[in-house]
């Protein structure tokens, strides 16, 4: 039949069926608890323990391999430090001072960003402001800044305050912002559609659907804040009443005491480290992955 | 449908464009039309047509260039909630709320239902689309179909004086479009509300409208407004229904059968 030299392959003819599903009971309950086992392995908490375990053991064995505590001393040591420095109290005193001038420098510079993007989605001219001066100065690392600071308020808090504003305020400024900008059209049209406008309009619909950059600006500006801090009190030593934990590095030095620059640095970790994975990860999952809006 | 002949809608001689940086885009050229309480108003017409914009423009996003939109005697000038809107995208529902937050918060935003009488106008609301077993679920545990009918709970709760529906089923599975058309008329069967239901499926216009208005391509202007609620209930293969969906069919395509069909009509 085929002239053309096209092999035409056959179609395989089989009976139509209809049938009952078959029995599913022998699977037990459709959803199922996991296993202790199977759940442990998928906390990340417990995976990241895991690794941090590893680290010190390999930190220990090598100071102890090295066997030079002038140079770099054994995790025990350095943690025999540390308990004592926060038994007396020492260390403590310095977190505290460290946390203080923090929290208020994030804390101004949050609301700040609050006010200037809340300007910006509600004015053009607001808008342009805000994209110019982010221009121009979130490029301008932070501590540049210090020694003007020094210069117009002094050797003090304001000064490291004013430092960690603008280490803070562009990050979760230009996160918030381009946060608000990829808000679906037609989420802001329906909260528009309730006569929503201003800022009732921004914090009960912008915000929340640009939660997921707002956090993200959150943490780039915490870490920004820490890092500045750390680095503004090492440099220019007591710049607030009782010196923080980056003066305590610069002291410990002095003295060649080793342990204390590490029993100092492994606290700025750890606080780090708390507040990255246990505060805004908590913060996460209670909200962008419980809302499906990020992973 | 106008037995109680009360004018909801009134769209006079309206005109609408976009200004883009380069063009300034009619999408929609004098259009008229008026919609009365009870009517299951469709507007159909192509791809690209202006229904989308026109939908807008009575929701009060957009500011006609000419004519006037009046709702109950009243000029539109802003959106509210009285003419509640059902888009297609499925984001539209706030992803940081459940079902039920959902359905209560343009209550609450606007002040028109508090506290308890709230609570249970939205679970009565959801419960009618069907979904009291989720109300506590957040958006992006619901499929397509369960996310319009919360949009939909959500626009009927706020009782508006007209549901303004722009092609709220494009964006389903064939067989859930069938359901949610069904559902749809089954609850106005049951409250009588008035709607404006944008489509491009000349279908779908059939099945769902009582009354029809056809627009030409773009730019959109009124090409014909037909009753079809005669066919109300009818089945598909129904001789009535094919009638009119191939007298819809030379409406809208006449004059096209030589220049290029418009892309999506089904
Ligand atoms: N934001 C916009 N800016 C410029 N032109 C637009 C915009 N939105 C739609 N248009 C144009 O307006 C016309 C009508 O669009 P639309 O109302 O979305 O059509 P439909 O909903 O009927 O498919 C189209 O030609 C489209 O390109
Ligand atoms: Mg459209």
């Amino acid at each position: 039949m085929s002239s053309s030299g096209i092999v035409k392959t056959q179609q395989v003819v089989r009976p139509e069926f209809d049938r009952i599903p078959v029995d599913a009971s022998s699977v037990g309950a459709v959803v199922r608890p996991l296993s202790p086992l199977q759940r442990l392995l998928d906390n990340v908490l417990f995976r990241r323990c895991a690794i941090l375990a590893a680290l010190a053991l390999i930190w220990q064995l090598y100071a102890l391999w090295l066997h030079n505590s002038l140079l770099f001393p054994t995790l025990t040591d350095t943690l025999k430090v540390m308990i004592h420095d926060f038994g007396d109290g020492t260390l403590l005193r310095r977190t505290k001072s460290s946390l203080e001038v923090l929290l208020m420098g994030y804390a101004a510079g949050v609301a700040l960003a609050a006010v200037l993007t809340t300007l910006a989605v509600s004015t053009r001219l607001g808008d342009d402001i805000l994209s110019t001066l982010t221009a121009i100065f979130n490029p301008l690392p932070a501590i540049a800044l210090l020694p003007l600071a020094l210069i117009w308020f002094g050797l003090g808090t304001p000064s490291l305050v004013f430092v960690l504003v603008h280490g803070v305020l562009w990050a979760i400024a230009l996160n918030t912002s381009s946060g608000f900008r990829s808000v679906p059209e037609t989420l802001r049209m329906s909260g528009r559609n309730y006569g929503l406008s201003g800022v009732r309009y921004v914090v009960t619909v912008l915000m929340p659907a640009a939660f997921p950059s707002i956090l993200t600006g959150l943490k780039i500006g915490w870490a920004f804040a820490w890092r500045t801090l750390i680095a503004a009190e090492l440099v220019f030593g007591v710049s607030s009443r009782s010196g923080g934990l980056g003066w305590y590095i610069f002291e410990a030095r002095e003295e060649l005491n080793t342990s204390s620059v590490f029993a100092d640095l492994l606290t700025v970790i750890m606080i780090g480290l708390l507040v990255e994975s246990v505060l805004f990860r908590t913060i996460e999952t209670r909200t962008v992955e419980k809302w499906g809006m990020q992973r | 449908m106008t037995e109680d002949g009360s004018l909801v809608l009134d769209v006079r001689g309206v005109t609408l464009q976009y200004k883009t940086p380069r063009h300034l885009v009619t999408a929609t050229y004098r259009i008229n039309l008026e919609v009365y309480e009870s009517d299951r108003f469709v507007i159909l017409g192509p791809s690209g047509c202006g229904k989308s914009t026109l939908l807008k423009a009575i929701g009060g996003f957009m500011a006609p260039i000419e004519g006037d939109i009046f709702l109950r005697g009243r000029k539109v000038v802003k959106p509210g909630p009285d003419r509640m809107m059902v888009f297609q995208e499925f984001e539209q529902l706030m992803p940081w709320k459940t079902a039920l937050g959902n359905v209560l918060f343009p209550m609450k935003a606007t002040g028109r239902f508090r506290g308890k009488e709230a609570r249970e106008r939205a679970l009565a609301a959801l419960s009618k689309v069907g979904l009291t077993k989720f109300v506590d679920s957040y958006p992006h545990m619901l499929s397509g179909g369960m996310k319009m009918r919360v949009a939909i709970a959500r626009a009927m709760a706020m009782e508006p004086d007209i549901l303004l529906m722009d092609e709220p089923f494009a964006a389903l599975d064939a067989l859930t479009r069938r359901r949610m058309q069904e559902d749809l008329l089954a609850l106005w069967d049951q409250l009588r509300f008035t709607v404006l239901f944008v489509t491009h499926s000349i279908e779908e216009a059939i099945r769902v409208g009582s009354r029809i208005l056809v627009l030409s391509p773009h730019p959109g202007r009124v090409r014909a407004e037909l009753n079809s609620s005669y066919v109300y209930g009818q089945p598909l293969d129904d001789a009535a229904f094919g009638l009119l969906s191939k007298r819809i069919h030379n409406l809208v395509f006449e004059g096209e059968a030589e220049a290029k069909q418009p892309e999506a009509l089904v």
